[in-house]
């Protein structure tokens, strides 16, 4: 079904838009490479959640859980930052 | 109402109007000669007498940006600057328009660089004439305060919400003594009311996005938007200049009639030229020569119908611009005059003058000069391009 465009007169004034509207874009689209977590490698310092740009980093009862591959854009910092080398990146098309 | 008479420069007040405001937030920069508005303002902040956040910047594009923030997390929000300060706000001047954030300017008028020059001309708010702002010029310290107070209520107005600059001519006002009557501030605080409200981004019960990437398919509309609350605003201008007379006996339109309605041969000007040429009208008058002022207060919006309604039945109009269009042809108050003009069917013969740039100064004689002028084309035929006064040849 084709979008509904709003016209000028309908349209919010003043280019406002309800807030959170960034978690309608599934940006993990764009990715190329992606990261890959390696359990055995990790200590759970949870310095990719901090350093995440995206929130992509999942966790549960303050560990690693997993990525959010929905949102994660592949940009490696998560890999860069990982003290443990417990995160690797991987080509998407392999 | 009780109106008290004082003695004051434009920058004291425009800064004296800021205080009866009293704005949640003022972010500025100094320049010459706007400084003192924002000196003499940050000096009641330092006093206790406002109850303004005074933010001083690094910059002037900082000082709209900063304008911008505040005013978006629903402050209300005022600044001052000048020629280099306005140019250098300049991509700030329209986001502050089309996020529709009504923020209120004293600009002080004066010449653009280079050559570097620090009096007074118009190019500065004429280069914003298309920025998406309500421009206000004033003819002297009176007005300067009337229009900055009015200002306030215009931009807030739920229709307009759309950001207002209130100029003065840089020196010859900004700088000048001239006896004006204010308002107490009781009433000033009654007149520009607790601000109509706004969706702002400090809400934390409905939280917001402002100025989101906008492409193809929905930046035409909220633009739109932006070119509809600049139509709205010309009711607007006038109901609050309405309610403004009832306060102070002062009533202002889009633009003033100096002995206009009878006049054969007319000029139409911008600013504090406008008390000159009315001397020299008078004068010409009592000669029994039939000319009249026609003064343009509100320049955006443009009223092209009233002017047209106003100026049709004249037989010569020189309209003189304190800013060059450097188009080759005209100034910009001329191309509008022209454009007001066109669907009339008397189509009276225009002529067009640049005068002032830099501060040149402007005398009776220049005036003279330009009916002597008018009174050739009107028996001559009109030349094409803009005739420069003042300049030597």
């Amino acid at each position: 079904m084709e979008e509904k465009k709003l016209s000028w007169k309908e349209l919010p004034e003043c280019d406002v838009l309800e807030a959170g509207t960034s978690k309608n874009f599934k940006t993990g689209n764009w990715r190329s490479v992606k990261p890959v977590h390696i359990p055995e490698k990790c200590i759970n310092c949870l310095i990719c959640w901090v350093y995440c740009p995206d929130s992509a980093i999942k966790t549960k009862d303050g560990k690693f859980l997993e990525f959010d591959y929905d949102y994660c854009k592949g940009c490696g910092i998560c890999a860069y930052e990982c003290p443990k080398d417990a995160i690797v990146m991987e080509p998407e098309k392999k | 109402m009780p109106l008290l008479k004082v003695a004051k420069t434009g920058n004291e007040i425009f800064a004296e109007a800021m205080r009866q405001i009293n704005p949640d937030v003022v972010a500025a920069y100094p320049i010459t000669p706007a400084t003192e508005i924002v000196q003499i303002f940050s000096q009641f902040v330092a006093d206790g007498l406002v109850d303004t956040e005074y933010i001083a910047v690094e910059s002037e594009h900082s000082a709209m940006s900063a304008c911008i923030g505040s005013c978006a997390a629903g402050a209300r929000t005022m600044t001052g600057t000048s020629a280099q300060g306005l140019a250098l706000m300049w991509e700030m001047l329209y986001i502050a328009a089309g996020l529709r954030l009504p923020i209120v300017m004293a600009v002080v008028n004066r010449a653009l660089s280079a050559p570097i020059n620090i009096h007074c001309d118009h190019s500065d708010t004429m280069g914003a004439r298309d920025s998406g702002w309500i421009q206000i010029y004033s003819e002297n310290v009176q007005e300067a305060y009337d229009n900055l107070i009015q200002a306030m209520r215009i931009a807030e107005h739920p229709d307009v919400k759309l950001p207002v600059m209130v100029t003065t001519d840089g020196f010859i006002l900004s700088h000048c003594l001239e006896v004006a009557e204010i308002l107490d501030d009781t009433e000033v605080q009654k007149f520009v009311g607790t601000p109509p409200k706004r969706r702002t981004v400090l809400d934390f019960e409905q939280p917001i996005t402002i100025g989101a990437l906008d492409l193809q398919d929905y930046y035409f509309e909220h633009r739109r938007q932006v070119a509809q609350a600049m139509n709205n605003s010309g009711k607007v201008i006038n109901e609050i200049a309405e309610k403004y007379a009832e306060l102070t006996g002062r009533k202002y339109d889009f633009f003033e009639k100096y002995r206009l309605d009878d006049a054969e041969y007319a000029i139409v000007l911008i600013g504090s030229t406008a008390g000159t040429a009315k001397e020299v009208i008078d004068r010409l008058r009592s000669q029994g020569k039939k000319v009249g002022l026609l003064k343009v207060r509100v320049f955006r919006p443009f009223d092209y119908l009233k002017m047209r309604q106003a100026l049709e039945n004249i037989k010569v109009i020189g309209v003189m611009d304190r800013a060059d269009g450097l188009n080759s042809f005209c100034g910009p108050l001329y191309s509008e005059i022209c454009t007001a003009l066109y669907e009339s069917e008397k189509k009276p013969i225009l002529t067009n003058y640049i005068y002032g740039l830099g501060g040149r100064e402007v005398k009776e004689e220049d005036i003279d000069l330009i009916f002597e002028d008018l009174f050739k084309v009107g028996r001559e035929g009109k030349t094409v391009n803009a005739k420069y006064i003042g300049v030597r040849e």
